[in-house]
């Protein structure tokens, strides 16, 4: 997928780094990343499927407007991972279709 | 720029485009003439249920109207999808007025046994379900310990008002009929037996002109002889994230989506045309819908929005032909999605024929200068 080359590119060795799990898996990432960024830069394509037409979807304007980042992060449904700071430790996942009410 | 048509009809939300709908659909050339964005636009604000519950207690023809109204909507909605391809989610899946506590309970079983013995014939079938029958009937919602139960209304039902909105707007398109945008009517003037309508672009002279543009209608009713009162009341929402769906019926606080959406109302406030929304009513309408459903407490709300409603001087529609200027209409209601389905079909063919007889003749506005 074209977004992981896109997104892995820049020195990583000047900043700090942690670790963060996308799904399930120990990434290195920069202190200073948004969830969101973190996620891109793990190269894992989608990171959410639409509740309404089940389609594959990945962040999109980084702002907080689109609402296409919307990620699990540390259990919580539906957070949109481009507004939330990464930190260690942080468990981020996709949000697959609709969460469920808790 | 001069032009001539067979029907202009000023007002391009709902209640404009359903009747431009249906007298499309009989063959008429019809011009629809919208505002913009920019305009107090009560469609695209709407709750979206198609409700009939206790509507018109006041007034049976209106109870009898929304009925017919309701009956009306499966066929209407599947012509619209037929059509245009749009999908308004249109479902009758019976709507619901909660109980909370056993003050509003025992309330609400007096207010359906007046319904009862008040109306000849009953067209509501409004009904008490308990809090053991709500259940059953949505097994997926946990509803807070509260709800001792809810009047239950079979004819009701929720629709998307954005989507329906839509499939008229294409609908429109389909019958051939010329939908403008940002072109508002900015006068109507009776001229030789027709009319004269002037907009920022053209003037289009008609021998058949309709007012139904919500508030629109005010400045323009007393040159063609209507004197009507159109009252704006805001109602606010709150719109929430999307979530699994829990609420298969719709509520007149709180209903969800075909999309997930949880859509939580509403206030009715006098404060003239100020579409603001306000903390205080978005914290009144989320603590009573916590109320009925303690898991919304976990839901995140993304939007915010307020509307104004359209509403005469008894809350009912208001249809009538001017008798000074005959081949001038207008046509007002606050339901403007419930009635959708009555607007394209009876009320489109009493404009069509020019005979606003019949059940339609109870909604005349000189019920208001009756004392």
């Amino acid at each position: 997928m074209a977004t992981s080359r896109r997104f892995t590119a820049g020195d990583l060795t000047l900043s700090e780094m942690i670790t963060v799990y996308i799904e399930g898996k120990p990434v290195d990432v920069n202190v200073n990343d948004s969830a969101a960024a973190a996620a891109l830069r793990a190269g894992i394509g989608y990171t959410r499927t639409s509740p309404v037409s089940g389609e594959k979807r990945a962040p999109y304007c980084m702002m907080g407007v689109c609402f296409e980042c919307l990620m699990v992060i540390d259990g919580v449904a539906s957070r949109q991972a481009c507004m939330i700071k990464v930190q260690p430790g942080m468990r981020i996942k996709r949000q697959l279709g609709a969460r469920e009410l808790s | 720029m001069n032009q001539t048509t067979d029907t202009v009809v000023i007002g391009g939300g709902v209640v404009g485009s359903a009747i431009a709908y249906g007298l499309a659909k009989r063959g008429a050339r019809v011009t629809v003439l919208d505002e913009g964005d920019d305009a107090f636009r009560a469609s695209r604000v709407n709750f979206g249920l198609v409700w009939l519950h206790s509507k018109g207690a006041g007034m049976p023809a209106y109870g009898f109207w929304t009925r017919r109204a309701c009956d009306a909507w499966p066929a209407f909605a599947a012509e619209l999808k037929e059509i245009t391809g749009v999908d308004t989610h249109y479902v009758k899946s019976g709507g619901l007025s909660y109980c909370l506590g056993e003050a509003e309970y025992n309330k609400k079983i007096e207010t359906i046994q007046r319904m009862r013995a008040q109306a000849e014939r009953d067209p509501y079938e409004t009904r008490m379900l308990d809090r053991g029958e709500l259940m059953q009937l949505m097994p997926r919602a946990q509803l807070g310990a509260e709800v001792l139960g809810a009047s239950y209304g079979p004819h009701d039902g929720h629709v998307s008002p954005l989507n329906l909105l839509r499939a008229l707007h294409s609908g429109l398109k389909y019958h051939g009929a010329d939908y403008r945008s940002g072109s508002p009517a900015l006068d109507v003037k009776p001229v030789g037996g027709g009319f004269e309508v002037r907009t920022p672009q053209a003037t289009l002279s008609t021998p058949k002109v309709i007012l139904a543009a919500g508030h629109g209608i005010t400045p323009l009713m007393r040159q063609l002889g209507f004197n009507v009162r159109i009252h704006a009341q805001r109602g606010q929402q709150l719109v929430t994230e999307r979530a699994a769906p829990v609420l298969p019926l719709p509520a007149n606080g709180v209903r969800q989506t075909a999309e997930g959406t949880f859509l939580i109302g509403t206030t009715t406030e006098d404060v003239g045309f100020d579409v603001s929304t306000t903390t205080r009513a978005g914290t009144a309408m989320a603590a009573r819908a916590m109320r009925i459903l303690p898991a919304l407490n976990g839901v995140r709300v993304v939007r915010a929005w307020a509307g104004l409603r359209t509403l005469t001087e008894d809350k009912c529609p208001v249809y009538e032909e001017s008798t000074q200027y005959l081949g001038a209409f207008l046509a007002t209601c606050h339901s403007g999605v419930t009635l959708a389905a009555v607007h394209a079909t009876d009320l489109a063919d009493a404009i069509h024929n020019s005979r606003l007889d019949g059940d339609i003749a109870a909604f005349h506005g000189r019920r208001f200068n009756l004392v």
